[in-house]
């Protein structure tokens, strides 16, 4: 017969091992390959059940968070960012290249000429966090429409001016997300110009997706045949650095 | 209610009658049974990582630093959590691809139960066993110790429908509906699911609550199999025979 106390110090041993089973598997590349598959089976189940353009909810203004907390880079420090910033970003312009028929340098009077869809979307963090904002952007579906995009373009590269050390922020998102309605790049917030902490001049929302997809400080937009060749391959600065999932939607 | 099956000796005579042995739980039962042992313990202790990445808990659609949380944590420590180290993508990687086992099995499990009709006749409790004078003495019962025995013992008591009924029937697929409300995909893909716990801040505090019943739940289980006998217990969920404890004089 096992007594009591053998079963109760073989849980606690049998406790350890799992623990430090569990951290040297977390490192271990091939255990990781596999947590990693659950990734492109939520991605592919996800779009499954989901319309194509199904719509994140839209709230009323009676809904909004009283504070929108900023998160991420909320001042890029570099030179270059900050002389736009004095001067009103009058010299900055929204470079559209890669996969594309005709390369475009946007300003920002041009953007906000363009098309403007508003839209109280909730914005949820990896870190579990959400809050509700209003957006006003031109949707990107349109800028990418006037740059002619290629047919070869299978993902849209947002290339921003914050950098982490020396590593520029970057993100990345496929056309079913680049395409979607509610997929607009935002030069306003909350009836105001964006703010500098919220990605002023320009930022990306993609509803249905994690806080960091949405790229802030947007000064460039690349349309790719593969991810591969840009920075660490993985479509992400976080997913490059962290691990974090390139599909963020859940 | 079928009656319990009698196991027989090679000389196909029932066993000694005073432990005489039944089948107690099915092979679908045992299976699912093992794989949560590992499944819920690594879904809690990376969920305990995940939560420590913002130990807040807010009702409603939005919330985060700014508003008010219902419930605030310090961290969990090491010993808690997978990994045992702060990281965020990596515990989210065993959580998502895990939750993918504990989705799948739960509704595996649940049809084989419905098909076999262990649900009807093991899990919910019927009219005579709810009467209170019943319940009270199986309440009575159960806190001095006093565990069904002989005949008793084939089924479970009251106590324990209820409970791991509970648990089947609710605890867990509100785990799963409120982990999945959380998703902004899936809460633009069926936004019922989010309305179903009043926003996705509630759905995480719901998630949060529920895994701490599952906590209490595990607890109380490994105690009562403890108390009962557990080599007689481990050995019935393995093999799937029980042995009935024999009748106490009363």
């Amino acid at each position: 017969m096992i007594s009591r106390r053998r079963l109760l110090v073989g849980g606690t041993s049998a406790g350890a091992l799992l623990l430090g089973g569990c951290d040297s598997l977390s490192q271990n590349d091939s255990f990781r390959a596999v947590l990693r598959s659950a990734e492109g089976l939520t991605m592919r189940a996800q779009r499954l059940i989901m319309d194509r353009d199904a719509l994140a909810r839209e709230f009323g203004e009676a809904d909004m968070s009283p504070v929108f907390r900023s998160n991420g880079t909320t001042m890029p420090g570099t030179p270059e960012y900050m002389r736009h910033l004095a001067n009103g970003f009058a010299d900055w312009r929204l470079r559209v290249e890669g996969l594309v028929a005709r390369p475009l340098g946007l300003s920002l009077p041009q953007l906000r000429s363009m098309p403007m869809r508003t839209q109280i979307t909730r914005h949820d963090c990896v870190e579990g966090w959400s809050a509700i904002g209003k957006w006003h952007g031109v949707p990107l579906a349109t800028v990418l429409d006037a740059a002619g995009m290629s047919t070869r373009a299978r993902f849209v590269i947002f290339h921003c001016m914050d950098r982490f050390g020396d590593v520029p922020y970057y993100e990345s998102i496929d056309l079913v997300d680049a395409f979607h309605p509610q997929t607009i790049l935002a030069w306003g917030m909350n009836g105001k110009i964006l703010p500098m902490v919220h990605g002023a001049p320009l930022r990306l929302r993609v509803e249905r997706q994690l806080g960091y997809k949405h790229a802030k400080f947007i000064d460039r937009i690349e349309a790719v045949d593969s991810l591969e060749r840009i920075h660490g391959g993985r479509g992400g600065y976080w997913e490059d650095r962290g691990d974090y999932e390139w599909y963020a939607g859940i | 209610m079928d009656a319990p099956r009698t196991a027989t000796g090679s000389s196909g005579l029932p066993a000694r009658a005073e432990r005489r042995e039944v089948l107690r739980h099915r092979l679908p039962t045992r299976l699912w049974h093992w794989l949560n042992a590992l499944v819920v313990i690594v879904m809690l202790m990376s969920g305990l990582m995940i939560f420590n990445a913002h130990p807040r808990l807010y009702w409603g659609h939005y919330g985060a630093n700014f508003d008010p949380a219902w419930l605030e944590l310090p961290p969990f420590p090491g010993w808690a959590t997978i990994p045992s180290y702060y990281d965020l993508a990596g515990a989210r990687r065993w959580h998502l691809a895990f939750a993918w086992l504990f989705g799948v099995s739960t509704i595996l499990y649940l049809l084989a139960s419905l098909l076999n009709r262990h649900l009807w006749r093991d899990l919910v409790p019927g009219p005579r066993e709810l009467a209170p004078r019943h319940l009270w003495q199986e309440v009575k019962d159960h806190a001095r110790l006093r565990f069904p025995s002989g005949e008793a013992a084939a089924r479970y008591n009251t106590l324990q429908r209820l409970s791991y009924g509970a648990v089947v029937l609710v605890l867990i697929p509100l785990l799963i509906l409120s982990g999945l409300a959380m998703s902004p995909a899936m809460d633009a893909a069926w936004p019922w699911l989010v309305d179903m716990f009043f926003g996705r801040q509630s759905a995480r505090s719901v998630h949060f609550i529920c895994a701490g019943l599952m906590l209490l739940f595990i607890l109380v289980h490994l105690a009562m199999v403890l108390l009962a006998g557990p080599v007689n217990e481990v050995r019935s969920m393995i093999t799937g025979r029980f042995r009935l404890p024999p009748e106490r004089a009363s």
